[in-house]
């Protein structure tokens, strides 16, 4: 295939192992033979033109989208198929949707403690301290009370990300998490995922955000027709694109 | 009028009956609608396949067959509670009753959790809450709402739907009615207009404690 070898930053122990990934949706084939190896530690950016396969990429790496064939192991364990051993797997890795799809009914607290309690146990003043720490680290300590509809798009996609923390994962997937707020909130979001990545958070972001992409990424990877077509580290990545593909994508970009 | 004060004590029977029936029929079709709902919402396509099936199959026959089946069926099957014959008849009802409203509490159902986003439950099974954990944590809170009225309106026709029971063994308001047309055949007019209130009376309850159930869950928001 036309991807480039697989490549781990330094020393990093592989986390994240995806090989020979194929995935259709009908007779659209979404992911062609997809190879790719997120490191402890690393900061993966995943960037590409819409329709591209990179939000389903992400989203199979906790198996809300099912796979075709390949296979895909989080820590050396395969991910299981459904059920209890699923579940298991997917408390340890955190998830933040474009949609924050914070839970409606509950307020911000309750939202960031259902996940500690129910299914890891802990107690819910322990889960309620705990939370409240996390609230304030993303600076939306104030609102615990209110229900999600009360708060602007980038408090409630902060509060999700807190949320996601709250279970101690062990990576932190972003499926296009700035992508439904309006301009002068997305900053505040990109500020919390650029202190994550920089306290040694796993996270593979989808996003078209370039400026985070320099910034925070250990590696950028370019996804075009379900494909990888080219990976880098970001300063190589946004100067000298070796791809056609992603050089005409940058200089659509970059004219704007 | 006199027809109707002459049989009052016949109509209260009658109406205790019918109540009785209501009572266990809609706890059993709550139970078991719901269990059709999350069945046809589950991951495995073989249980998903089963519910749909089911549902499709009895909400589409005839109560009076699903009766039939049952009252006729019930004792092959060896659904037999013995010595009390008005008893064995009661229980024949209920169980028609239930498999035949479950049905259709399990579509109210259904209808509710499909207006909640699926991003809810994406969300849930994300932070690795298994699926009953997810139903019963994020996606039923958040259907009941909506699920109120048209589960109303299902437990309104199920009331009615009790008078069916009369053709086969039960004493009700349908055979309370039809006694007090034996009895006063000068007043058939009378006895039919009370036997039509005394439904009002259970259907327009049902109502009333719906509406209250409704303002609950929505000041619950």
């Amino acid at each position: 295939m036309t991807s480039a070898p697989d490549r781990v930053e330094g020393d990093r122990d592989p986390l994240v192992v995806l090989s020979h990934v194929q995935k259709h949706f009908g007779e659209l084939h979404v992911l062609k033979d997809v190879d790719l190896v997120v490191g402890r530690g690393e900061v993966l950016v995943v960037i590409g033109p819409s329709g591209s396969g990179k939000s389903t990429l992400c989203r199979t790496i906790n198996r809300l989208e099912g796979i075709d064939e390949g296979r895909i192991t989080i820590d050396g364990e395969d991910l299981p198929a459904e059920g209890k051993a699923l579940a298991r797997l997917r408390a340890d890795v955190g998830m933040v949707f474009q949609s924050f799809n914070l839970f409606a009914h509950m307020t911000v607290l309750q939202n960031v403690t259902l996940g500690p309690t129910r299914v890891r146990g802990a107690s819910r003043a322990d889960a309620e301290r705990r939370a409240m720490e996390l609230l304030e680290r993303v600076g939306v300590g104030p609102q615990a009370r209110k229900y999600p509809a009360q708060l602007s798009g980038g408090q409630q996609q902060r509060v999700a990300i807190a949320r996601a923390l709250a279970m101690d994962p062990k990576i932190m997937l972003f499926d296009e998490p700035t992508s439904a707020l309006d301009p002068e909130m997305i900053n505040e979001v990109l500020d919390v995922m650029t202190d994550l990545a920089s306290s040694g958070m796993t996270m593979v972001v989808v996003t078209h955000e370039m400026g985070f992409a320099r910034r925070a990424a250990d590696r950028v990877v370019f996804m075009a027709d379900g494909e990888i077509v080219e990976q880098a580290d970001p300063e190589t990545f946004f100067t000298a694109p070796s791809s056609r593909r992603a050089q005409d994508f940058l200089s659509k970009l970059l004219t704007h | 009028m006199d027809a109707v004060l002459d049989n009052l004590g016949l109509f209260a029977d009658g109406l205790a009956g019918t109540l009785t029936l209501f009572a266990w029929s809609a706890v059993g079709s709550t139970v078991l609608g719901t269990l059709l709902a999350v069945m046809r919402v589950a991951p495995s396509s073989a249980v998903r396949a089963f519910a749909t099936t089911y549902v499709l199959g009895v909400r589409n026959t005839p109560l009076t067959v699903v009766f039939a089946f049952v009252v006729f069926g019930g004792p092959i099957l060896g659904l037999a509670v013995g010595g009390d014959v008005e008893l064995q008849y009661r229980v024949f009802a209920v169980i028609a009753l239930t498999l035949y409203t479950s049905c259709f509490v399990c579509e109210a159902l259904r209808g509710g959790i499909a207006t909640v986003p699926v991003g809810q439950a994406e969300a849930a099974r994300s932070l690795g809450l298994t699926f009953g954990q997810s139903l019963r944590h994020v996606v039923l809170p958040q259907a009941g709402r909506t699920v109120v009225p048209p589960l109303g309106s299902v437990l309104i026709a199920m009331a009615k739907n009790t008078s069916i029971a009369a053709a086969f063994g039960n004493r009700e308001l349908i055979s309370a009615m039809r006694t007090g047309i034996e009895n006063r055949g000068d007043a058939v007019v009378a006895v039919l207009v009370a036997t039509a209130i005394a439904y009002l009376l259970v259907t327009l309850g049902l109502s009333l404690v719906f509406s209250l159930v409704e303002r609950k869950v929505a000041i619950a928001r």
